[in-house]
Parts: C-alpha cells; structure tokens; sequence
C-alpha cells in the first residue's frame, strides 16, 4: 500500500528536483512574484555575475508596497520610492518579465491581485519576497516568502535549497458565532499557541470551519500562518477552491481545467497521514478578537480582560501600548481606523464592513483609512455600490497597495496614536513611529470608526 | 561571500526576546536598491529617541560594548518581515554572529545567505551569556566554525549547522554557486513537470 501523505507532501514531493546528499533539497517554483521592495538587489546580483533569469515567464510583478494610495496618476512625489519603482519596470523590462505597474487594470498588492487573476493554483509552490506569501497556500499551494538572496537564487535557476518543513495541523470544528470572521479564527489560533508555535513547520488547516469558509476567508487565515512562526499554511482544495479559479484570466480553460481540477481532487490529506504536531479548537470557543501587545500573539476576545501577568515581552509591550494589565479595552477611545492590507482588504472584507456601516455615519474624530487590495477590488466596490455606503458614512476609499500595513509610504499613523487595524502586525512602530496598532477584523475596524472607541460588537449583531 | 571561519569578539547583549525585522530596520529604512548603509538604521527607533537623539540606554549605544561583533539576543529573534534588509543592517553594522536561543526561519536563512552565523545555544546557556556580558563588558567570545563550538571565559557549548550551509560559510559559496551546477537536473525536471505550472 502507497504511504498516506499529507497535502504538504504530495505538493512538495512532486517539485524535489534533486538533493544534496545529507544537506537541503532543491526545490522546483511553479511561480515567482516579485514587487519593488525586495527585488532590486537581487537583480543586481544577477547583473553583477553575468546570470541571466532563468524563466522570466515564471515571474509576475506587481507594484505594492512603497506606493502611493492617492493620485497615482503623478509622479511619485518621494524620490527614492520613485527610483525603486522605476527600477521594477527597468528591471521587468529588460528581462520580458509581466509587470502589472501602477495604475494597470491588476495592479495591486502581491497577495490580493496573484489569486485574483488565477495565477495561484492548487498543487503548485510559489515564492515571493515578502513573508505573508503564505496567503497563497488558501488554494493548497505550497507558498512562502523568502529573502532577496532567494529571489536571486529563483531568477538564476527557478529552484530554491531548502530543508524540508515539518508538519503541523489546526483543526476547527463547529459553528462560528455571528460576527466571528475568518480574522478572529487566526488571531484566536495565534493567541493560543503563541507566535513561534509553527517556527520550522508548514501548517495545514483542516475542519468543518476552513471547509465552509469562502477562499477570501481562507487567505486571511493562511496570510497569518507566519504570524505564528510558520513558513506556510495550507487548505486542502475543494470545490470552493475550484469555483473561485473557474474562469479567472490565468486560469486553466476548457479540458485543461477538467484535467486540472481532476489532479487538485487528489492532493487532500490521506485519511491516515501523520503530522509533526496537531491542535484542535472549538468553533464555539472563538470570539471577535483584538490585540492589545505588540505581537499578533497578544490577543483576548473583544469584551475580555489583559491578562494580569506575564513575561518581559508582555511588559515591555503593556509600556508601550500604554495599557494596564487587567484593563479590558471596551470604550477606549479610536482616532484612527485601517481597513486594507494582504490580510483583510479583499472585496468579502469590504462587503461585511459595508454591511455594517450602512446608514451610520463615522465618527467625527476618526480618521479612516479604507485601501481596497487591488484594481480589481475597487471596480467591485463600485460596481455593487458599496463605494456609495462608505462615502455616504463619511469614509473616503484610497488607492490600492500596502499602505498602512508597513507604512512605508506616506500613510502613516500619527506617534503615540492608536489604530485599530485590519492588516497582521501590531509591532512597535509597524505602522508608523511610535504608533499603537490594535489587530482586529473588519467588522471590529468599522464598528470602531462608526463609535469613535472601541465596542463589543457581539452585544449588537444576531443570527 | 566572504568565508567565515573563526572569531574571536566581543558582544553586545539584547535580551529583549521576540525581536521582529521591523525593529531590526523599520519599513522606511528599505527604499534603497543596494545592499548597502543599512548599518547606520538598524535597530533605528530603539538606539534614537523621538527627538533623534541618540538613547544612551540601549546597549548599542554603551560605550562599555563599542565594537561588539556578536549580537546575544532574546528568544524567537528575526521574527516577522522577510526582508532581508534586517541581515544586511546587523553586516553592515559590524556584526559576524548572532548568538539566541530560537531563530525565526526566514531571517535564520537570510543571515546564512550573507555570512552572518546565527548560533542557536540553550535557554540556560544564553540566560548564563547574557549575564557575564552584562557583568564583564570586555568579555571575548570565540567561535569555531569548524569545530561547531562557541567559547566563553566559563562555558564552551557546541552548536548545530546544516553541514551543507557550513560548508558554504568555511568557502564562501552561495547557493547560486550550486543551484547552477545543476542545470541539467533541474532541465531534466522541468521536461517530466508540466500539470502543476500549466
């Protein structure tokens, strides 16, 4: 009998072009994605030694991460921001690699625009230079982030040298409460196993509640999947998977789709497989979370107290925040709102921010700042009206990009502000000098900016 | 890469654990395109206060640790952020080896990649380092790249290393070097790979 393998396995095992005897392996990549940031100095390298790119037409870029998310029709006003997107297009040029700049009709960032235009695909591995590449791994892609070094190494030879991962499973079960999102699923895992828990593994999530999550709520999962220390995360494809490919611009057409999805049907997780490490959890256990630290560890359910003690970094983090221990965080007062970020900014997070916000108005005090993943995020929000509901709640939408997330661009949070944010990290100074980043779905982050605080949403949503 | 095969050094100590590459080098710190002068930001919001002066009580700045070339940091050390540009600021600000108790993958590569040693030692032990380099400033650490030891003035441990990426640091070599001497694999690969890249 055939050995039962985990979804990891068969997806890894079928890319091991070679090994080196007793050390790494080589590892095939299906697709690379690169962006302005984490690029340049790789194709440098490759310039410097006379390497050419080994396949061009394996590469996708997109401009993100140190862009503007007003007037991208101008210059960019920052000159060295400039210069490095005016090296990506260089760079994409020179070598016949598709750039999707800004401005372009798919231009957004890396990890909301790839899946959008079915680039990302079950079965297959994916790199990209920025760690929340584990977002593709929704699809049951292997998919994780690596350094320049490793771009480098993928534009020379389309393979990386890696020590294979162990395996790790989640597996929730049950009934998500109403008002429980995708976001709260992860911040709730990450809370109980804390940020280094998946440090040297590939997380596999399984269970009723990934199984009945859309794939925009399984890429916020899977995106969160380095926040715990894992390099990737992974959902075994299933008809969801399936529909949401179906007829998406680098999809598979026609008999190639039927072939391909017959292949996706085998890469589930055999029955007996045996895994590293496991958790369970209970769906009816989670609640709408937030962070109050300055790690995604950090988190408690929206209505519940700081823990009273802790280590140093828990310390150091309260001294911070400037929170006390045993302070629950209900009605501290919010000036600042972000709704955007690889994590959350998909068109699923905007509808259910929409919902909620409709025929409220924002908080005089708050500024908020809603920055749609892509291009394509911002037709949809015309198109199902739901620019209108914001606009008519006092929110005014951006430009797609990373924004507020990394805060490399001008969206900064004001020092010594808090900000309740939809994007994945709360560390010191993430979305700005001194800034104060609380963690939350986007549920949380609109209720946030309609009551100027922060509220228990639990109290005022139903079945 | 320059080979790294022994050192002998003084230490910095940062027992802050948890350290993310943000802190290492903030986002507005990567607008450049080469490797280059990343040293003088790295660690940025910590080692200068909101007024850019310098915080004289962050142990970089401490005159008793000038010219430290070993990092002894908290647990989970270079969690967060890929960028790459974390290992590029510790080089370029003189540092050869960081010495903690847990590395985060992504940045334990990245360092691998440019010649820094991340050396992973016991909680005890590092609890023990921390300790001595806070009491005696002027304290020389030695490794042994090739021996796999690290040696303090009371206490020598061994430490692990994939013997592949050892090999690279004793010669020198990145993995361009040997991803290329395998074309012909990976050419035979690409030819039987077709289903999963379509």
């Amino acid at each position: 009998m055939k050995q039962p393998k985990t979804l990891f396995d068969k997806v890894w095992d079928a890319h091991v072009v070679t090994a080196v005897p007793d050390g790494p392996q080589v590892l095939y990549i299906d697709k690379h994605l690169i962006h302005e940031v984490t690029s340049p100095q790789a194709f440098n390298e490759l310039e410097k030694r006379g390497i050419p790119i080994a396949r061009p037409d394996q590469i996708v870029a997109t401009a993100d991460h140190n862009t503007p998310t007003l007037d991208q029709h101008l210059p960019v006003r920052d000159p060295l921001s400039r210069n490095q997107l005016t090296e990506l297009s260089k760079n994409c040029k020179k070598h016949g690699i598709t750039l999707y700049g800004l401005g372009h009709k798919y231009n957004g960032i890396v990890h909301v625009m790839a899946p959008e235009l079915g680039i990302t695909q079950p079965g297959m591995t994916l790199v990209c230079g920025d760690s929340h590449t584990s977002t593709h791994g929704a699809f049951g892609t292997i998919a994780f982030g690596i350094g320049t070094s490793q771009v480098a190494q993928v534009f020379a030879s389309q393979c990386l040298l890696l020590e294979k991962p162990k395996k790790m499973r989640i597996t929730v079960n049950g009934e998500l409460a109403a008002g429980v999102l995708p976001k709260d699923v992860i911040l709730y895992i990450i809370a109980k196993i804390g940020t280094n828990a998946g440090t040297g593994y590939f997380c596999e999530y399984a269970g009723s509640v990934f199984e009945n999550m859309s794939m925009e709520g399984r890429m916020t999962v899977c995106n969160m999947s380095i926040e715990m220390g894992a390099r990737g995360g992974m959902i075994a494809p299933d008809q969801t998977t399936f529909d949401y490919i179906k007829d998406r611009k680098f999809a598979p057409e026609g008999n190639a789709f039927a072939k391909a999805v017959s292949y996706w049907k085998t890469l589930p997780t055999d029955a007996e497989a045996v895994f590293d490490k496991e958790y369970h959890f209970a769906a009816e256990d989670i609640a709408p979370m937030i962070t109050y630290g300055t790690n995604p560890g950090m988190g408690i359910k929206i209505n519940d107290h700081i823990p009273v003690t802790g280590d140093m970094t828990f310390e150091k983090a309260l001294a911070y925040m400037n929170f006390s221990k045993g302070e629950r965080l209900l009605d501290t007062p919010i000036n600042y709102v972000f709704i955007g970020s690889c994590t959350n900014s998909r068109i699923e997070d905007f509808r259910v921010a929409a919902q909620y916000v409709k025929g409220k108005t924002k908080a005089a005090h708050v500024t908020a700042w809603l920055v749609p993943g892509s291009q394509q995020v911002v037709q949809q929000l015309e198109t199902e009206g739901l620019k209108e509901v914001f606009e008519e709640a006092g929110f005014v939408l951006r430009q797609p990009g990373c924004s507020a997330c990394l805060a490399m661009n001008d969206d900064k949070i004001p020092s010594g502000e808090y900000c309740v944010s939809t994007s994945n990290r709360n560390f010191e100074g993430r979305q700005g000098q001194g800034a104060k980043t609380i963690l939350a779905s986007p549920l949380v982050a609109a209720a946030t900016a309609i009551a100027g605080k922060i509220v228990d949403i639990t109290n005022t949503l139903t079945v | 890469m320059e080979p790294f095969v022994t050192l002998k050094a003084r230490a910095v100590p940062l027992a802050t654990e948890n350290i993310d590459t943000d802190q290492i080098i903030p986002a507005r710190f990567l607008k450049a395109t080469s490797k280059k002068g990343f040293g003088k930001n790295v660690f940025r919001d910590w080692r200068f206060d909101k007024t850019g002066h310098l915080n004289y009580e962050f142990p970089l700045n401490q005159k008793k640790y000038e010219g430290a070339q070993i990092l002894v940091a908290g647990t989970n050390f270079g969690c967060g952020s890929s960028r790459e540009h974390a290992a590029w600021a510790l080089v370029d600000y003189g540092f050869k080896v960081v010495i903690s108790s847990f590395f985060a993958d992504i940045f334990k590569g990245n360092a691998l990649n440019n010649g820094l040693l991340p050396i992973t030692v016991d909680a005890s032990f590092l609890k023990q380092l921390l300790l001595e380099i806070q009491t005696t400033p002027q304290l020389q650490l030695e490794v042994d790249l090739e021996k796999q030891e690290l040696h303090t003035p009371t206490q020598k441990t061994s430490f692990a290393i994939d013997a592949y990426k050892k090999m690279c640091l004793l010669q020198g070599y990145d993995d361009i070097d040997y991803l290329l001497s395998q074309k012909e694999s990976i050419s035979a690969f690409e030819a039987q790979h077709t289903l999963s890249t379509l």
